[in-house]
């Protein structure tokens, strides 16, 4: 399968014309080839950017874009059971399921596997496969190692396997919403207070040193993944699908640059160089690929 | 008061002598694991051997409980032989059912040994009718492990739209985040909580002490709390520690150092359509198994004959730690 950058979805809370100018420059311009959209963190956030959908569709379909829509990433709530219900269960998009509780609905339709889902083994890519995944998304703690075991038997089970190579690392998810509950407030009253921090909201340990990120019930890397060192590796191994997860700033430009690196235009090196020029403001990691802590940077 | 349904109570043993102390003090069920990676309590001195399995069965059974083997960790690919042939040794020596949490390793058992009961994991973290009933379908799980993420009111509404049996937390440690999808210990140490059943390893944490006798609490190269004098300090687990943040000084971001206590909601649970109510801490000492499995016996097996029992034992136990009724009690929890 030939290799190709995909766009994970917009995780934070944009403000909803600042969402659909991204995606329209996306469409207009950027050189990847699926573009993953939807609310994946919080169900009350989704309606916020209905108003500008059907345009934002719209255009990246005109670009040529493949479109799959991400589901929610944890269902608890009854919100969040309908807002999962409205995504999975239209046959209008290619899903990508986040949560269980999407297989559900898409009762073996074509689908790709979001990295919330936990595939860690042959077994389970196995049952993924035979129950209609076509891609699957890795968690992003997953080693080399095991990379490359399910890297093996991807292929013949018709599954693309898909990393994450660029962006803030999702950590953890939870019932409660850390935004809210640093202001003061609760879920059901936070008045969307993570619009803020468009890059989520930076925790420091009480000597100051920064160490995670929250967005809503998400817990994500205060560093920022960087696997270009890793890219030939990882294809290598199998992964023909690699995922950028957007930030706020310089997403175009480390698109551009991991481009560049996937057709040989440039050396990692270079690659590296380009993006901790032009891309988001935070220090490198990889430990989770080469099975150190995560935080880590391996050069 | 009427009559309620009497549920199960699922306790914890780490080792051979703590099942038979939880069992002697009235556990209907006691649920263990296997020495290793296997199951998400893989702390150095804890768990079972595959003899001492089987002795446990024997001697939970003579005595009129049951076992049940948590294989409920994810294994990494290159590696599911172990997880398998922990299943396998499970069925063999007689367990009563296998709590599982991987999605392959939950096929592998439906596959291999179809009248074996599966139990789903809190680590599956199915947390909504939906999810469970998938379970239900593919691989005709018995009973689901609820994250402890959900109230009363919502487990009741579960309760009467999945296909199979509740079994909820009420007493001990609390995470806050969804089980089974953590990676916080392992962007820290390097140990994952999923690939090796690891969370905050002791091997990890730290404490110093400065000159104003100020305790410090580090895992790995990250400071997770500072206490002054007199202040109770906790183990230092990534969401229980304090952080500053741009508007926020020296707060507990994810939640307070506190411990699991529904002994007040036990009615409630029971009239929720709970089977089976568990308690957390393969991790604890005997002593403590026995006062609060004891505590518990006497609280459910009053409650479910229509009695008021004195709940006072139940809530000393955590007398001294902060406890909380989490996210059962109400929404605002979130």
């Amino acid at each position: 399968m030939t290799p190709q950058l995909t766009l994970g979805p917009v995780l934070y809370n944009w403000e909803p014309e600042t969402w659909r100018d991204f995606y329209f420059q996306v469409a207009d311009e950027a050189p990847v080839e699926t573009v993953f959209i939807g609310e994946v963190i919080c169900s009350k956030r989704a309606p916020l950017f209905d108003s500008f959908l059907e345009d934002v569709v719209t255009r990246l379909e005109k670009g040529g874009k493949r479109l799959v829509f991400s589901t929610l990433a944890e269902v608890t709530s009854n919100i969040d059971r309908r807002a999962m219900e409205r995504v999975a269960a239209s046959d209008e998009f290619f899903i990508e399921a986040n949560d269980t509780s999407a297989l559900w609905y898409l009762d073996g339709r074509p689908h790709a596997i979001g990295p919330y889902m936990n595939v860690y083994n042959e077994d389970s890519l196995e049952f993924f496969a035979g129950n209609g995944a076509r891609s699957i998304c890795l968690p992003p703690e997953m080693p080399a190692s095991g990379i490359a075991a399910l890297g093996k038997m991807a292929g013949s089970l018709g599954i693309e396997l898909e990393v994450q190579v660029y962006g803030r690392i999702p950590l953890a998810l939870s019932a409660r919403c850390y935004h809210a509950r640093a202001h003061d407030r609760t879920k059901d009253s936070c008045r969307f207070i993570c619009d803020r921090d468009p890059d989520g909201m930076v925790l420091n340990t009480l000597e100051g040193k920064p160490f995670l990120t929250i967005n809503g019930i998400q817990t994500q890397s205060h560093t920022c993944l960087n696997l270009a060192g890793e890219l030939d590796e990882l294809a290598a191994s199998g992964v023909s699908r690699f995922r950028i997860s957007p930030q706020s700033t310089g997403t175009m430009a480390v698109i551009e640059t991991f481009h560049a690196l996937l057709n040989k235009e440039i050396t990692w090196a270079e690659a590296s160089e380009s993006i901790q020029e032009r891309g988001f403001d935070a220090p490198f990691s990889n430990g989770f690929y080469h099975q150190q802590p995560g935080y880590e940077w391996r050069e | 008061m009427t009559q309620l349904f009497k549920p199960e109570l699922v306790c914890p043993a780490g080792t051979p002598a703590g099942l038979r102390t939880a069992v002697d003090a009235g556990a209907d069920t006691v649920y263990c694991g296997f020495q290793g990676p296997t199951n998400a309590r893989n702390f150095p001195g804890l768990n079972l051997t595959i003899a001492e399995m089987a002795g446990a069965v024997t001697y939970a059974h003579d005595h009129g409980a049951k076992v049940l083997a948590a294989v409920n960790s994810f294994p990494t690919a290159g590696r599911t032989e172990i997880w398998k042939d922990a299943i396998d040794s499970a069925v063999s020596i007689g367990v009563d059912a296998v709590i599982i949490a991987d999605i392959g390793m939950a096929g592998y058992m439906s596959k291999t040994h179809p009248d074996e009961r599966i139990h789903l994991s809190v680590q599956a973290g199915a947390s909504s009718p939906e999810a469970v009933n998938f379970y239900c379908r593919k691989f005709d799980i018995k009973r689901v492990v609820l994250p402890r993420i959900l109230t009363v009111a919502e487990i009741k509404k579960l309760h009467d739209e999945i296909e199979c049996e509740i079994e909820a937390f009420v007493f001990g440690n609390i995470g806050m985040m969804a089980e089974g999808r953590c990676l916080l210990t392992n962007y820290v140490t390097g140990q994952s909580t999923n690939m090796d059943g690891v969370c905050s390893p002791a091997s990890h944490v730290r404490y110093e002490e400065d000159e104003d006798n100020n305790l410090k609490s580090s895992l790995g190269e990250f400071t997770i709390d500072c206490l002054s004098c007199g202040e109770h300090a906790g183990y230092p687990t990534i969401c229980k520690g304090r952080y500053n943040t741009s508007h926020k000084q020296e707060y507990y971001a994810f939640e307070e150092p506190v411990s699991l206590n529904l002994t007040r909601l036990l009615p409630d649970l029971m009239r929720a359509g709970v089977t089976a109510l568990k308690i957390e801490g393969r991790q604890r000492s005997r002593a403590y198994v026995k006062a609060v499995v004891s505590a518990f016996r006497q609280a459910v097996d009053e409650y479910s004959e229509g009695g008021e029992p004195d709940i006072s034992d139940l809530l000393a136990l955590t007398e001294g730690h902060r406890e909380t009724q989490g996210a059962f009690r109400s929404k605002a929890w979130r």
